[in-house]
């Protein structure tokens, strides 16, 4: 039997390119205003909401979404306001949440937390529920980057002359942060709290090296992350390997063929 | 008698506990003038333009553009053309030149909405206005300096500025280029729109404005460039120590073009 008459292997690939989808198309904004630190600190201040809603009994996805957002907002709260560099904001929160969730985990008496599939992923074992979460945040956020495409750019290349001009910046950019808060949460299942930020950076980056104009990179990101999602999984299935850490390899390749390419062509002209 | 564009009075700027960077600042600048901002490394010019642009809020004392707090301008906002320090801007970011001159427009063309018609008509206009118009598919890693700051210039033009405040537009650009530059401001200048230029470069932006502001944390002399800038010492003498020296306590003056032809 091929992989794909498995419900699991549907569900799988059904959540993944979602999931690759969005990652790649906000990772055009992270990657473009240097926030690949900020994806990964957002991302492991889920860790502390998932051990907190284990301890709390309630849905460990909804307490990281709660944690995502106060953390992505702190940051930006504190970077905004000055006197903190941004990267050092992060390097606290990120260190603190993290250190918060292993306590809490360690005030869960005996109970067995599955962990491993938390901070790398499972998502063969994604359910329906998790499924309809990852598009409810995949059309709240294609449906803003399509209405706001062209306040996030300016934004992102030069957000002071943007606010000089009476653009909304800073409602705009806690709204960014908010989005990728979101998705690094619905992205968890997939590849996992460790790999997430992989994803929230590699295919972008890889379309920068190829991209001269915003539309196509983001274009070309976003296929570049569904084919890294699709590519890894079915790879993963047939040589048996993890499949966060394999879909996050093949974007890694993806990024070295890019780079590669552009060298290429370089030296041709 | 119309109000001035931009009025401050006893305006101190402070970052944290650092000495201020701008220290009881009184300056009245009308409507229609050209003016240029000198001053040392570190004087406060930045510090003063924005200000004037709502991007800080002063320490003490009253900013007014257009009548109003910078901070409460609402639509007046797109007014304001702003050319920003070209080292500010990520030149390998992918948008090529017709994009960032549309940049300009999208306040005027508000949320929600995509450019139309109009829009794409008055960005082709300015464009060839200030002679980039050939450039227009180019990126903008591939400009020269001063290409890049015409494209910029373009930008702030296609807002329909009444007011066009620029950082430093000739940072890395060479001499020819800059005088052309200039040479464009005073074009627009006559056209009616107030122009305020931060610059290190006293000795040539002086033949083209009609104002001149000397910042080193406090103003040390404005008024028309021939009356504050005679003296042969500023030549050599880089800053506006030299003006304060030869002109004594300049502590307030409104900057009329008729008051200057005295």
């Amino acid at each position: 039997m091929t992989f794909w008459h498995y419900a699991f292997m549907q569900r799988a690939l059904i959540g993944g390119v979602m999931v690759g989808l969005l990652t790649a198309i906000l990772g055009v904004y992270v990657v473009l205003r240097g926030m690949s630190f900020m994806g990964a600190g957002i991302a492991h201040a889920s860790f502390g909401g998932v051990a907190l809603g284990f301890w709390l009994g309630i849905d460990p996805l909804w307490a990281a979404v709660a944690f995502c957002l106060a953390v992505a907002w702190g940051i930006g709260a504190v970077t905004r306001r000055g006197g903190i560099k941004e990267d050092t904001a992060i390097g606290i929160f990120f260190a603190s949440t993290m250190a918060f969730g292993v306590l809490v985990i360690g005030l869960l008496h005996g109970y067995q937390v599955d962990l491993f599939s938390y901070l790398f992923g499972s998502i063969l074992a994604i359910t329906r529920g998790d499924l309809w979460m990852v598009l409810g945040v995949g059309v709240l956020t294609l449906l803003t980057v399509a209405l706001l495409y062209k306040e996030f750019l300016f934004i992102t290349f030069d957000p002071e002359t943007a606010r000089v001009n009476g653009i909304p910046e800073a409602a705009l950019d806690y709204l960014m942060l908010t989005l990728i808060a979101l998705t690094v949460v619905v992205s968890i299942k997939v590849v996992g709290i460790v790999l997430v930020s992989a994803l929230l950076v590699t295919p972008a980056a890889a379309a920068y090296q190829l991209s001269r104009d915003f539309g196509k990179m983001m274009a070309l990101s976003a296929v570049f992350g569904v084919l890294s999602v699709v590519v890894g999984l079915v790879l993963s299935y047939y040589i048996n390997t993890a499949s966060g850490a394999t879909i996050v390899l093949t974007a890694t390749t993806i990024f070295a063929l890019a780079l590669l390419w552009k060298r290429l062509r370089a030296r041709m002209v | 008698m119309s109000q001035p564009i931009v009025e401050l009075r006893n305006v101190t700027v402070r970052y944290g506990d650092l000495p201020p960077a701008l220290e009881n600042v009184n300056l009245s600048i009308p409507e229609g003038a050209f003016l240029a901002v000198f001053g040392p490394n570190g004087a406060g010019k930045t510090t003063l333009v924005r200000a004037i642009l709502g991007l800080i809020e002063p320490t003490e004392g009253e900013i007014r553009v257009f009548g109003r707090r910078p901070r409460e301008l609402g639509a007046l906002r797109r007014e304001i053309g702003y050319v920003p320090q070209i080292l500010a801007v990520d030149l390998h970011f992918p948008v090529r030149v017709r994009d960032v001159v549309m940049m300009g427009r999208y306040a005027r063309i508000g949320l929600f909405r995509r450019p139309g018609k109009r829009d794409r008509e008055i960005v082709q206009a300015v464009m060839e206005k200030v002679d980039v118009a050939d450039l227009a598919d180019r990126h903008i890693a591939d400009l020269s300096g001063g290409q890049r700051q015409r494209v910029f210039l373009a930008r702030a033009l296609a807002t329909e500025p009444r007011l066009l405040v620029l950082d430093e537009p000739t940072t890395g650009v060479d001499t020819k280029a800059s005088r052309s530059l200039y040479e464009l401001l005073q074009d627009l200048h006559r056209e009616g729109i107030t122009v305020i230029m931060v610059s290190h470069d006293i000795g040539v932006v002086s033949e083209y404005v009609d104002g001149v502001v000397c910042v080193n944390r406090r103003v040390l002399a404005h008024g028309r460039p021939e009356v504050v800038l005679t003296d042969s010492t500023l030549a050599d003498m880089y800053g506006c120590q030299a003006v304060l020296f030869h002109h004594g306590k300049v502590p307030h003056m409104v900057v009329k073009p008729e008051e200057w032809e005295k």
